[in-house]
Order: structure tokens, then sequence, then C-alpha cells
């Protein structure tokens, strides 16, 4: 494996890139065409945040969208534990929503996870972020996280910790967390009022007991709250994450979202209710819906205003390896930890993120000519398009290998990353399948046009009889460069009367369990 | 009367463990057992036995009948 170091599939592009302007530099704010409002959420430049804290999140997957293409995160499951019991959780399997996996994901101790955390940022040079988020509580099984974090700390230093809790435990362990080396703490908050939380959480175990029903919500509400200003006082930066569920607590998220922001949250991260009855879970076998991708975004957006919203999370399994939607714990199971000889390299690590810089600065500067040509154009249209890519902010992705979609909001006043949709591949064995075909549109469905660098004719002629125009002229060119690019002609199109501009309908969530390593 | 682990349903996620006032749990082949011998219901360390609240699966932590009723010690 040491023969892979500074070669992964990433670096060609990356290692070419010219000296341009950091990406530091970049201002990320456009207005909105809606809203008139900034809305640089957790995109590209630093927007309106403080300095200091675009420093600490500017290479960090999680909290930076435009970041997550070009570096990757790892988990580690050490704390299987939990203290709280959610409807949308099965323990027995998985968990389908949050980061926080039962049995099926391999349990590691403190000194296995240093292993495979060293491994890792070997063969992925781009690996930043270590986080713990289970399976279970890193809370309820402090001992093993606050170790594993202790041992990461102090043999790779470069390495950013960062860990998420369900918040029950958290003000017990405020010191220790001020007084280690992490610098993001994510919060799952649901709900701030008990009448809602007892729709979502059948139990608490605190203070040796286990409460049930109102009680039990009012006091984890309580709790994350007061964890939460704990944390802003120390200058602990906080993200909150939040499940939506339809009817339970869609409408209540704004006033949740209000909440957090009062008390120094600094990213507020809205995710889909995902529940299938083969889940297990008591959503998923009481026939709770999850929200569509309308009601997703109508969501974000209503909160936009109030806090930044981050809109890339993928829901990964909690020992999740690699960049954006690819998944490559399968590389580094104990077993193959085992075999490896790993050396951890200070050096060449810094030397391949610099090149990532370069190759981030080019990819801003190519977006801001495009636009800056497109300056003048006045429209009030807004439409949606999806584009298949593998990283690195290209569109580098062929249709049927495609395991997701970005989506990108296009105005005049520039691309928008807005979401991502899941979808199975379409091409297995070399053979599309007219169902998964009809399932991966439905998920692209409110848009315009889809990227791609490739894309068979079978597919080709569906999509434009479905309205989805296929684009493939843009193979491996940046992706917003490219949308723009594509959006002005389509604006030409509309005005020469060629096209007319038509509002498109709903998506679906893809509803299987994105958890899967597939 | 001591507690028992109903093994075919034990998670292993060992939300138990370190809960137990008596260290009478411990984890064999992947799913946790109670040493009956040492487990006192947790009675004088706390209202309820610990495992039996911290257990995400229901009647998974019960108790142990197979056993003569004071058999085990106080
Ligand atoms: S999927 Fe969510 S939690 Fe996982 S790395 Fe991406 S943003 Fe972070
Ligand atoms: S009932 Fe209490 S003493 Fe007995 S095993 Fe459970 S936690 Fe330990
Ligand atoms: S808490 Fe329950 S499921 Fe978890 S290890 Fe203990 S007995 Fe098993």
């Amino acid at each position: 494996m040491n023969a892979v170091v500074g070669r992964g599939k990433y670096v060609k592009a990356a290692v070419d890139g010219g000296k341009m302007k950091p990406a530091a530099e970049y201002k990320g704010c456009r207005a909105s065409a809606n809203t008139g409002q900034a809305s640089c959420g957790s995109q590209a430049g630093p927007g309106d945040l403080p300095i200091e804290i675009w420093e600490k999140v500017k290479n960090h997957p999680c909290y930076s969208e435009e970041a997550h293409h070009h570096y990757a995160r790892m988990h580690v499951a050490v704390a299987p534990a939990c203290n709280i019991q959610c409807n949308y959780c099965n323990r027995k399997y998985d968990c389908a929503n949050e980061s926080r996996p039962g049995v099926v994901s391999e349990k590691l101790t403190p000194e296995q996870a240093l292993r495979k955390v060293l491994a890792v940022a070997t063969t992925i040079p781009q690996m930043t972020v270590l986080g713990i988020a289970g399976p279970g509580d890193p809370l309820a099984n402090p001992a093993k996280t606050f170790k594993t974090f202790e041992l990461v700390a102090k043999a790779a230093p470069d390495i950013k910790l960062c860990l998420s809790t369900n918040g029950l435990a958290l003000p017990d362990h405020i010191d220790t967390i001020a007084g280690s080396k992490i610098d993001h703490v994510t919060i799952t908050i649901n709900m701030v009022d008990p009448e809602i939380g007892a729709k979502i959480y059948p139990w608490i175990f605190f203070n040796h007991k286990r409460y049930t029903g109102i009680d039990a919500a009012r006091i984890l509400t309580d709790r994350q709250l007061q964890g939460l200003e704990m944390l802003s006082e120390r200058g602990i930066l906080c993200k909150v994450n939040s499940v939506m569920i339809p009817n339970i607590n869609d409408d209540h998220l704004v006033e949740v979202n209000k909440a957090v922001k009062s008390r120094g949250a600094f990213l507020h991260n809205i995710m889909p209710l995902i529940s299938a009855p083969e889940h297990g879970t008591v959503f998923g076998l009481n026939g709770q819906r999850g929200p569509t991708a309308w009601e997703l975004k109508a969501l974000q957006d209503a909160c936009e205003g109030e806090i930044k919203m981050m809109r890339h999370c993928r829901q990964c399994r909690a020992d999740a390896v690699g960049l954006l939607g690819e998944d490559r714990s399968a590389e580094f199971t104990t077993d193959q930890l085992m075999k490896m000889d790993v050396q951890y390299d200070l050096e060449m690590r810094k030397g391949y993120q610099d090149g990532v810089e370069d190759e981030r600065a080019a990819k801003v500067a190519a977006a801001q000519k495009e636009l800056t040509e497109f300056a003048g154009e006045m429209s009030a249209i807004t439409l949606l398009v999806a584009v298949a890519t593998k990283g690195s902010g290209l569109i580098n992705e062929h249709f049927g290998h495609a395991k997701e979609f970005q989506v990108y909001e296009l105005s005049t006043s520039g691309a928008k990353f807005v979401g991502h949709r899941r979808v199975d591949v379409y091409c297995q064995g070399g053979y599309g399948e007219e169902d998964r075909l009809y399932a991966i549109m439905g998920g692209i469905h409110d848009c315009h046009a889809v990227f791609v660098s490739k894309i068979g004719g079978c597919p080709k002629s569906n999509l434009i009889k479905a309205g989805i125009e296929p684009v493939d002229q843009y193979a491996h060119e940046f992706i917003e460069k490219s949308a723009i690019a594509w959006f002005k002609s389509y604006l030409d199109k509309v005005k020469r009367g060629e096209i007319q501009h038509e509002q498109r309908g709903d998506a679906a969530i893809r509803q299987g369990s994105r958890i899967s390593a597939a | 009367m001591p507690f028992k682990i109903i093994a075919s349903q034990c998670t292993s996620c060992s939300a138990c463990e370190p809960l137990c006032p008596n260290d009478a749990i411990s984890e064999k082949r992947g799913s946790f057992v109670i040493e009956a011998a040492k487990c006192t219901e947790c009675v004088g360390h706390f209202d309820e036995p610990q495992c039996v609240a911290a257990c995400p699966v229901d009647n998974t932590c019960v108790v142990d009948t197979s056993l003569p009723r004071y058999q085990a010690p106080a």
C-alpha cells in the first residue's frame, strides 16, 4: 500500500493546477434571486463568517460544501452505546438516519481506531477530518471516545477532530471537550418543544433512570440547549443536525432553527427522515413518511436567512471513509489494517493538500470569469440542474455509474449548490435497467438538465422524453462554470422563443438505506 | 434474584456494561452476559436495575427465573 501514497485516484488534476488566487480570498456570497438575501450558506467562500471560523471550516468536508469536493472525512466506530432511543433508529441494524449504526459496523478499540486513522490518512492524503459519531452516542461512551481523540491528536496533529452527539450528556463533558483538540461538535436537535419530542423519543436514560414521554423530552431539550450554550461560550464551533419528520416536527423546525441560532450554533443541517418498513424502526413500521425533495428544500430555504444552512450532508454511516458520496470503508477492515505498513507522513500530506488548494482556486476563478461575462443579464428564471460527479468540482461521472447527483440552482446570479440526490446505479454489469432509470428520473424530476461526462443512447432518449436535458458537452470541466455557460444558452433560447421555460414538478427522496456502502 | 441477558436479542451495544455497580456484566463471544453471583439487582445503589433501564432492546435484560429463588447472594 505504500505505493499508493501521493498517487490516489484524485491526485492528477490537483497537482497540475496552476497558482491562482487562494480560495480564502474569494467571497462566496451571492444575492439569492428570490429573497435578495446573501446565501453563501456553507459554500465556497468565507461570506460573512468571521475569518477565524472560516479558517476552521474551509477544509472540513462536513461544514463546507465546496470543501466536500476536495477533502475527505472518516468516522471510527468506537462507541456503540446510546443513552436515548429515537423512533427513527433500530439499533439492531445500522441506523438509517444518523451516523449511528448498531451491530453491523465494525467496532474498534481506541488503539485499533488510531491505526485505522493513520492508515487512511496515508492512503487518502485529502482525509482531513476524523469524526466520532457513534454507533451510539459518543458521550455515552466518554472514556473510549476521548481516549481515541487523545491518541489521534498525538500521532496525527494535523487532523481535525469532531464529535457528534445527541446532547443528553453534553453539559457533563464540556470541560473535557474544551481541554481536548476537538474544534467542532455536532448536536442532533429535532425539537425544542417536549410535546413534539415525546413523539420522536420513546425514552432516555439519564441520572441512572429511564424517563419516558414528555418528561424525557423536556430533560433532553434542556440538556441539548444548555450544552450548545456552553460550547458557544467556550468558542467551540457547533453545528446542529435536525431530522425533518413530516407532520411531526416539519413546521416546528423553523422554531428550532431560531432557538439554536440564538444560542450560537453556526450551521444548521436539516436532513430528511429516512424510513422504510424494512429498517424496522418505529417510524418505518407505522408508515411515517419522509419529506419530498421540494418539502425539504422549502424548509431549508425558509431557515436560510436565520443561519447558514448545510445542504450536502449524506447521512453517512459511522465508519464511512472517503470523499464525497464514496465509501471506501471496505478497504480498511481490521484484517486489512493488520496487513498494512503504516507510515504517517505529514509533509507528503501537506504537499498534496497544497495541490488541492491550487485546484480549488482554479475552479473558483473559472466560475467567476463565466459569471463576469454573464454580468448585466437579468432574468427571473431560476431552475435546478443535476450533476454527475466523482468530486474535485468536475463533471466527471458517467450517467450510468452515478451513485448520486449534485443539484444546483441556477439564476442570473450564479450556480448555487442546493443538495444531492442518492440514486441506485443505473448500469449494472454493462446493462441499464428500465426500473432503475425511472427511479433515477424520479429522483431528479425537478431538474431541467443533467450534466454527465458520458451517457448511453437509451437513457438519453428517455430523459429527453421526460423533459430533462442530458448535457455531455462539458465532460471533465468545472461544474459551476459549465452550469453557468449552459444556463446562459438556455436563457438565450428562451429569449429567441426557441424554447419555453416551464416549472418542473417535485422529486422523490430515495427511501432505501443510504448507509450501505454500495 | 439476579438478572440475565437473552443473548439472541443482545445487540452487543455495551450500554449496560459500564453502568453495573457490581461489575457483573462482561462481553463473551459477541454478546454480553451477567455473572449471576455478582448481580444484586442494583439494590442499595440505584432505584432501577441499570442494565434493564439502559438496554435499547426491551425484555433483553430479564430476571433469571431458571435459578432457585434465593440462590443469589444478598
Ligand atoms: S455525509 Fe454528512 S456527516 Fe458525513 S461527511 Fe458528509 S456532511 Fe459530514
Ligand atoms: S441489575 Fe444491576 S447489578 Fe444486576 S447486572 Fe444489571 S446492572 Fe448489574
Ligand atoms: S444494553 Fe442490552 S443490547 Fe446492549 S449490550 Fe447490554 S444487553 Fe446487549
